[in-house]
């Protein structure tokens, strides 16, 4: 092989080394910081049209999305900080400006890793009336089956999540049950044979839902209000 | 062919178990353990009807084409007439569900010889059972197939096909639910072990015996698979140690579970009883090239079975868990066996040597 | 293994195919083993992240070449890491910029190619005493030869495994996939069988070799 850089003779002076670093990373900075700002339109562009793209799926009619945060203060757009305790969520309006519907995500644990998902919700009736998958890295063929499975996604057609009287909870919690023997509204009939990925799913919402609509219900007419 | 047998005897004899008689031949044995398997494969075709028979026949010549076909590659002699191929595919096809369609079978049969014996340098220097290997790969790559389960004594069963098992090449086989309810009536398609982890329904041990249960071709002959295994230990064609140590730990773990919890954890019959413990224990944990040879090895490699096929069972995601209980054993051979060589005579004691290392 | 022909500097050409063909890092080198075996789950997934790595490879490499001068070897290290890791930001932005989904797909495989054998390797070994056009020149050969090996891999996990390529089905809507080919082992299968083809094509033709030597 051909000779090293430079005769590293015996010793390097400090400054040299400093030197040769300080160049490095200004430069390395310029380009970093160029690329961050070169791109950034463009990004939030695309996450934007990924988040409607998401949010329409699961709220048919819908035609524009707007972020909010509802926390114990109540509901404010969101912001680049989540306050404490906030919790984020989408309004979906339609073309004349009214409110269609709610998304939010929830994630759990599944088999291989995390199950995302965007549920739609009706805040008039007080149900799940949609659901749509983020991101799912689940054993293809049968922890899949959650994007694909009819009998499962029927489930989330109209899943009971509605609040107590004094609106501080969810008055029957999601839950998940075994494949052919759900009973009630709030129960989420189970693939049978992906049992895990189902249960990641309905864990998902129950601590979702738990989670957002006390903090979320109360002032949902400040949202009808919208645009 | 003769030069053959004897060419490799020496390496076989390094890594056959030292009980066994020198003078016979790993062709006598393998022979033998073949005659062992067939009462096993009447009683399944008997009990699963043409669909097995076709399955077993297409995965044993599968199995003996790759054979052929890896000795040509390999530039090594003529193997097959030492039976061993033989053996892989008949057990390889008695753990695959008796509806499992024909390619499937082709594909696992490849790849257990291919992959599971030649590459790892042919009889005696595969690490891994070459059925078990095959019946890994297919478990992964085809699970819902694997899982499909068809009924015991369906009438019809000489008359036609299940109807999976003629499906096309490379494609997804028909859902056979509602066929299997008509077939026989109350059908659940579930196994025992399954019913059991999900449902909490204990099957009898009478179902067992009779071998009126859901399961893989050749598991469910209880009976027949004692006798089968009895002759061959009494012939000492097999090591009786492995079979008893796999069974004695799985029954004293599972009965450790069940004095804790009645409720929660069944019989240690049901344990014995159920899935492929029997058939993994008598027929593929025994396999001469992937168990241990020194005495201690034998029993430590039987209860590593026991145990973890117990421990997957009870707390894993699947419902069966002695395929992959024997290939984990499998894969600590070299170390047992490493660490149970007897001690020769006059040398430092294993105590001090223990402490050296 | 490979040595280059001759003591002189190597022609471009000769700098191009060393990293695409005769020290292909995916089979020849078996560097970057972390992406060969995560990412290659489909061809449009192998080749992104070949092609990123590539850039990475190539923009890193000119600047390391373009500065060897000045680093002195006590940080040279931290220098090339530095370097790297800019690059790689700048292609982590960029892929956000082309697909969001594909950058779902690619996940934290992106930024590990800051961790890649293969671009560190290749900075110290290449960059860092060659000038910078045969520095760009061999490392995007190498990068290249990374990109055909990830597609080598992950078209075959794609094709088996869920009967498609570059997600145009081939096989009809009945093909049954072969999960464990999405799964990791399937990723081992594929690369063990790859090596072994070139190891018996290179066995044939060690053995042609022979026999022509002792022929003639």
């Amino acid at each position: 092989m051909s000779e090293a850089a430079p005769s590293a003779a015996e010793t390097t002076p400090s400054g040299a080394m400093i030197r040769a670093l300080g160049i490095a990373a200004t430069i390395c900075g310029l380009i970093i910081v160029s690329a961050y700002e070169g791109s950034l339109d463009a990004v939030a562009r695309n996450k934007k049209i990924a988040t409607e793209r998401a949010v329409f799926s699961v709220i048919p009619g819908a035609t524009s999305v707007r972020e909010f945060v509802a926390s114990s203060a109540g509901i404010a757009p969101a912001g680049p900080n989540v306050p404490e305790g906030g919790v984020k969520f989408f309004g979906a309006y339609d073309r004349a400006g009214m409110l269609k519907g709610i998304a939010a995500e929830a994630v759990a644990k599944g088999y291989a890793d995390e199950v995302r998902v965007l549920y739609a919700y009706d805040p008039v009736k007080q149900l799940i009336t949609g659901l749509g998958v983020v991101s799912l890295h689940e054993t293809p063929g049968i922890g899949d089956k959650v994007r694909t499975d009819r009998d499962f996604l029927k489930n989330f057609v109209a899943l009971d999540a509605h609040l107590t009287a004094d609106m501080k909870a969810v008055a029957n919690a999601i839950k998940v049950v075994k494949h052919g023997t759900k009973q009630h509204s709030w129960e989420i009939d189970a693939i049978s044979g992906s049992t895990v990925t189902s249960k990641a799913v309905g864990k998902g919402i129950r601590d979702s839902t738990a989670a957002l609509l006390p903090k979320l219900l109360p002032f949902v007419d400040k949202l009808k209000e919208g645009k | 062919m003769m030069n053959q047998t004897l060419n490799q005897t020496p390496k076989i004899e390094l890594r056959t178990s030292p009980h066994i008689k020198s003078g016979r031949t790993v062709e006598q044995i393998m022979r033998n353990v073949v005659w062992a398997l067939l009462p096993i494969t009447a009683f399944s075709v008997w009990q699963y009807g043409l669909s097995a028979l076709l399955l077993i026949v297409t995965v044993t010549a599968t199995c003996l084409a790759t054979e052929r076909f890896m000795n040509r590659v390999m530039l090594t002699g003529n193997t097959l007439s030492d039976w061993s191929a033989t053996i892989t595919g008949l057990l390889l096809a008695l753990t695959l569900p008796p509806s499992y369609p024909l390619w499937m079978g082709v594909v696992s049969g490849f790849v257990g010889i291919a992959l599971g014996k030649f590459l790892f340098g042919g009889m005696g220097f595969n690490v891994f059972n070459p059925a078990l290997v095959g019946r890994a790969f297919v478990q992964a790559a085809f699970p819902v197939s694997i899982s499909t389960w068809t009924p015991a004594f369906a009438p019809g069963r000489f008359s036609g096909l299940i109807p999976t098992t003629l499906t096309a090449p490379l494609m997804t086989p028909p859902d056979i639910a509602y066929w299997a309810k008509h077939a026989l009536d109350g059908f659940t398609g579930a196994t025992p072990l399954a019913r059991w982890k999900f449902e909490n329904v204990l099957a009898t041990p009478q179902d067992f015996l009779t071998g009126a249960v859901t399961a893989s071709a050749g598991e469910t002959s209880a009976i027949l698979i004692l006798l089968c295994g009895g002759y061959l230990a009494a012939r000492k064609f097999m090591d009786w140690r492995i079979p008893v140590a796999v069974l004695g730990s799985a029954a004293l773990l599972a009965l450790a579970f069940h004095v804790f919890s009645p409720v929660r954890y069944p019989e240690p019959s049901f344990v014995l009883l159920s899935g492929g413990l029997l058939l993994g224990a008598v027929f593929m944990a025994t396999d001469m090239a992937t168990s241990p040879v020194t005495p201690w090895g034998v029993w430590i490699f039987g209860g590593i079975i026991g145990v973890v096929t117990v421990v997957i069972r009870y707390f894993g995601g699947l419902t069966e868990g002695v395929m992959y209980a024997i290939l984990f054993a499998n894969s600590l051979v070299p170390m047992i066996d490493q660490y149970t060589q007897p001690r020769v005579f006059g040398s430092l004691s294993g105590q001090r040597k223990g402490k050296k290392a | 293994m490979n040595l280059l022909p001759g003591k002189n500097p190597p022609g471009n050409w000769a700098e191009f195919l060393e990293g695409l063909w005769q020290r292909n890092p995916v089979f020849v080198m078996v560097l970057g083993m972390c992406p060969t075996m995560a990412i290659t789950t489909s061809a449009i997934n192998a080749i992104s992240m070949g092609l990123a790595t590539t850039f990475v490879l190539a923009a890193s490499c000119w600047m390391i070449s373009l500065m060897r001068h000045v680093i002195p070897k006590e940080v040279r290290i931290a220098t090339y890491i530095v370097i790297i890791a800019t690059f790689v930001t700048v292609v982590d932005y960029g892929i956000q910029v082309i697909s969001l989904s594909l950058y779902e797909a690619l996940g934290a495989y992106i930024k590990l190619i800051v961790a890649n054998c293969l671009v560190l390797g290749r900075a110290e070994a290449h960059a860092a005493r060659n000038p910078p056009m045969a520095s760009v020149i061999n490392a995007t050969g190498m990068g290249l030869g990374f990109t055909l090996g990830l597609f080598m891999i992950g078209g075959v996990r794609e094709l088996i495994g869920m009967g498609s390529l570059f997600g145009i089905s081939l096989f009809g809507p009945h093909y049954q996939p072969w999960v464990v080919m999405i799964l990791p082992p399937g990723g081992f299968f594929v690369m063990g069988l790859w090596l072994m083809v070139f190891a018996l094509v290179r066995a044939r033709r060690d053995h042609g070799l022979a026999a022509q030597t002792q022929g003639g």
